[in-house]
Parts: C-alpha cells; structure tokens; sequence
C-alpha cells in the first residue's frame, strides 16, 4: 500500500505505537488513565477526520456511533456474558452498519443541511436509548464485578482493555492512513473540493459517502464498548453527549483537517488543554466556552489546522506531512 | 453514431431550455454547437451527461440508452466533459485532479496506473511542469487546460467541450485549437460549444446552431453562416429592422 511509504503516516502510527507501550511498561494507574483518555481522543478525531477532512461533510453526530456501538457492545458484555473483545469488535459492526443505513438517507443532504440532520440524530438516539428497556431505558446497565474473574480481576481487566484501545486506536490510523492514500480516498476529496464536479468525472458519490460515513462508525463503535466496559456502567447521558461530537469538531480542526497526523495531534493538545482548563480554579467550568472559542479562531485564522499550517509555513515538510 | 439525440425537451418551470432537439453525431468528427447566450447549450450538455434529465426525449451513447442516467454513470461509460466555468479540485495538486478523470473514467484506472496516465496526459496539454502545484495557484488559462486534461484522461469515446476558447488570448486560442485537433486525431469524437467564431469554423466538420432552446440551422460551416435564419438569431431580421424603421419614419 501506498500508505505504508508515506513518512506522515508511519511517523504517526509509530509515535502512537511506542508512546502506547511505553505507558505499559510504566504500569502506572494515572499514566493509564490519561494514555486512555488520549487514545480515545485520538481514535474518535481520526475516524471522525474520515468524513470530515477527507470527504468534507462536517458531522455533529459522530458520538451517536460511540454511543449506540458502545450500548450495543455493552450490552453483549453485561447482559450476554461475551468478552469484551468480541464485544467491541460487533459493536463497531453495529455502528458501521448503522451508518451505512443512515447515510443512504442523509448523505443526500450537503453543507450545513447535512449538519444540521446529524444533530438531529444525536438526539433521536438518545431518546430511544431512554425508551428501550433491553438496553436498561433512562438507567442504563453496568458490569458485574464478578465478569472481570475472566481477565485476571478487575486491575488486570483495565490494562487489557488499555491494550485493546490501543489496538483499536492504531487500527483506526492505520486504516485512515490507507484511506488518504487510495484510489478510495481520491474519490472521496474529489467529493470534498467539488461533488458535482467529481460526479461528472465519475466519482459515484453516493456510494462513496456511503462508504466514508460507515468506515468513521466504525471506530467509535469499537472505543464505546471499551470506554464502558473500562467504567462498568453506561447510561444514555454519558453515551450521547452532544459537547463531546463538538469537541472532536475542535480537535479535527486544531491538529488539521485531511491529514493523519492532524487529529491526533488535536486530540493530545485539546486534551492537555481541557486538562489544565478543568483543574484551573479560575476555568474550571468555562472549558466548554473555551472550545467553542478556539474553534472560532480556528476556522477564521488557521482554517487548515496546525499540521496545515506547517504544512504552508514549510513547504519542505508538505511531504512528511502528508 | 456515437451520440444520438432525439426530440429532447427540458423545461425549467416556466421556461423552455430546449425544444425537441434531435440530432447525431457520427464517431470520428468535430461537431460545433453554436447559438447566442441562453440559447440553451449548456443545458444541452447537462442533459447528455445526465446532470439534468429531460422531460421527454432519449439520448443513446454508443447504441446505448442513456436517458436518465446519473452523471457519473455516464462518465463511467465512456463521456467526458469540462465546465464553462472551470471547477477545479482546489485543495488538490494538478496531477491529483487529472489522477481523478483517470481513475474514474471508462478506464478505472488504479493509483498508480493513473499517476502515469495523468502525467502524459499533461504533457500533451502543456501543464507537466505544474503537475506538483496546487491546483489553486494556477491562472485561468491553465485552468482551462487542466479541465481538459482531466477529461482526456478518462480516456473518453466522446469528449463535450464547453467553451474551452472563452477568456483566453489568440495566442492560447491558437495552442488550444491545435490541441483539440490532435485530440480528435486520436480518435475522440468531440461535440464543442464555442463562442471564438473563426476557431470553431475552423475546427468543426460539422455545426449546429441553437437559438431559444430551438434547432435551427445544421451543416457544414460555411453552410450555416450563410444561412439566414442564423444570421437572424445573431443579429436579428434585417428586413425587419427595415420595416419598423419604416413604420417609425411614417
């Protein structure tokens, strides 16, 4: 594959890889818990990258496959006895195959209309995961103490699930990698810079959006029965909170729309961000406010992002970043 | 025949874009579509490649029915075309927009087979050199050439042009012109919509005029230009223009 010779991918992919293991070794509860939130953060902005940078279709409901996958995987979890990895694995499923479902009929939307039925699905999903008694309704569901017997105990069973995110999470850049650098991937920002354009050069939009829309459900599927899983319960406010697709907005468009290594990069400076902005006396509950304010000055200075600035700044670079 | 049109009606609301055209054009040629603005040329290309379907009429691309197929269907199936106004893929490197004609067009070319295709395809329009720029940076000229570029690459049966002499100078006029002609050597059948009279005079075996969405004139090129009612959709009657002026006086 193309992708594998590209310095931008496997530099990202390796950084993630080595930074990933080391915090294994360290076998530091703390390090854990902040190398997961980052992991997460970096898989969710990749994927959502997927759609967003590659195809251009700005989603406001990317946390609905997180959520709904992460249910779904859940629910196999607690309510069925299936190990976590099986679980994640149809709950990204789930979620790809959800999107493949909604996309035929939204993806037909453009620009802010598209937006704007994304949110719409946030909250539909929310309010049917409420009314659904298998998936536990308004009080959602939790793991029994005695599941995490199958892993070791419950210590062993947060450094497996760490393990797996990592997995998920270098799956992701790695398929996102393959995706910027294919005959796919062409199609798909022909669709961004022009879709008519593409469709009368023979780009089969439809299907391609199809395509995108489901490959970027696919991941927060997979990250949601871990998240869950790693806290043992999940109810309906913590799986669609609508702040967090807005989030994953903001580190899209800081570390760089299009790119691979863009969103990660957005995760982790977001993350360190959101870190000090939450245990800052003076910020602690303005760190929303702040996202909302960087994402304005993003959009109105460096509309392309860190990497994307870089990327103009040093024109060398443009290959190593690609 | 390569492209056959018959009696194909498209109506915008209240307004008739086109009115029962029918024609064909035989593989191998270079057919001039002239007319005034709004005569509903464009349309008619938009018609052919599925952008916009009639509301009554068949169009056939190769003994094929195409009515009603989606653009890029239609693209797929061996026709390429470029915009009156150029829609280049911005954010993308020349090569990139060309690599999209070539890896979606008749040929589906893969990456790699496509990056190659791209690159002689530039050549052949004069644009290797900026094959690495973003798309973007290019002046219109090159844009236009780029257009053409990504529709060669594609490697169609049958090629429209839509206004590809409009904005530049005579010496571009003169570059583009000998382009064309080599393109139709190839074998690409090319059907062109152009406003640059001596160029597409000189070019086109044959020609069609269209006014008000209406056929009304067709032949050889110097066939038409004598015809009346084509001097009349230019300039208007000038028998006409005696009589009112007459009826003014009096």
């Amino acid at each position: 594959m193309d992708a594998w010779r590209q310095p931008g991918c496997w530099l990202t992919w390796l950084g993630v890889l080595i930074g990933g293991l080391a915090v294994v070794l360290m076998r530091d509860n703390t390090v854990r818990e902040l190398a997961f939130t980052l992991l997460m953060f970096a898989a969710l902005a990749s994927s959502l990258n997927i759609m967003m940078g590659y195809t251009g279709y700005v989603n406001f409901g990317h946390i609905v496959f997180f959520g709904l996958g992460g249910y779904t995987g859940f629910y196999l979890i607690s309510q069925r006895g299936w190990s976590v990895y099986s679980a994640a694995l149809v709950g990204g499923l789930a979620a790809a195959a959800l999107a493949g479902l909604l996309g035929s009929a939204i993806l037909r939307l453009r620009g802010a209309y598209f937006a704007l039925a994304t949110i719409g699905i946030n909250e539909a999903a929310r309010a049917f995961v409420n009314n659904f008694t298998p998936f536990g309704g308004p009080t959602g569901m939790f793991v029994n103490f005695s599941e995490y017997a199958q892993y070791g105990g419950a210590a062993q069973a947060l450094w497996l699930t760490y393990a797996a995110l990592l997995a998920v999470t270098l799956m992701t850049l790695v398929l996102s990698g393959m995706v910027r650098h294919s005959r796919f991937g062409l199609g798909l920002m022909g669709i961004r810079e022009d879709e008519d354009a593409a469709v009368v050069m023979g780009v089969s939009a439809p299907r391609f959006k199809t395509a995108a829309y489901a490959l970027s459900a696919l991941a927060p599927g997979m990250v949601g029965t871990l998240f869950f899983f790693k806290n043992g319960n999940v109810e309906p406010g913590d799986a669609f909170r609508l702040q967090m697709s807005i989030e994953m907005l903001v580190m899209v468009m800081l570390g760089g729309q299009g790119t691979v290594l863009g969103p990660v990069l957005g995760a982790v400076t977001y993350e360190r961000l959101r870190g000090f902005l939450l245990t800052s006396p003076l910020f602690k509950n303005l760190h929303l406010a702040f996202a909302g304010l960087a994402l304005l000055l993003i959009v109105l200075f460096v509309p392309t992002g860190v990497v994307g600035w870089l990327r103009a700044r040093f024109p060398r670079l443009r290959r190593l970043l690609a | 025949m390569i492209l056959g049109v018959r009696n194909v009606t498209k109506r915008f609301g209240g307004l008739q874009a086109l009115t029962d055209v029918t024609f064909e054009l035989p593989g191998g040629q270079i057919l001039g579509l002239l007319g005034p603005n709004g005569a509903g040329k464009t349309t008619l290309f938009n018609v052919i490649n599925g952008v916009y379907a009639p509301e009554a009429g068949h169009i056939t691309f190769r003994g094929k029915e195409i009515t009603g197929w989606p653009p890029y269907r239609v693209a797929q199936s061996g026709l390429a075309r470029t915009h009156q106004v150029v829609r280049p893929l911005n954010e993308l490197t020349v090569r990139e927009n060309v690599m999209v004609g070539a890896c979606f067009g008749r040929e589906r070319h893969s990456l790699a087979s496509a990056a190659h295709v791209a690159e002689d395809v530039l050549n052949r329009v004069g644009l290797s050199e900026r094959s690495r720029q973003i798309t973007g940076s290019l002046n219109v000229a090159q844009k236009k050439r780029l257009e053409l570029a990504r529709a060669l690459a594609a490697r169609p049966h049958l090629l429209l042009l839509d206004e590809v002499l409009a904005g530049l100078n005579p010496t571009e006029i003169a570059l583009m012109v000998d382009t064309i002609r080599r393109i139709r050597d190839d074998g690409v059948t090319i059907l062109m919509i152009e406003h640059v009279m001596q160029a597409v005079m000189s070019v086109s075996d044959r020609v069609l005029v269209l006014d008000y969405g209406i056929l009304i004139a067709e032949g050889r090129p110097q066939e038409v230009a004598n015809n009346p009612k084509v001097v009349e959709a230019y300039l208007g009657n000038p028998a006409m223009a005696q009589k009112l002026l007459a009826d003014e006086a009096g």
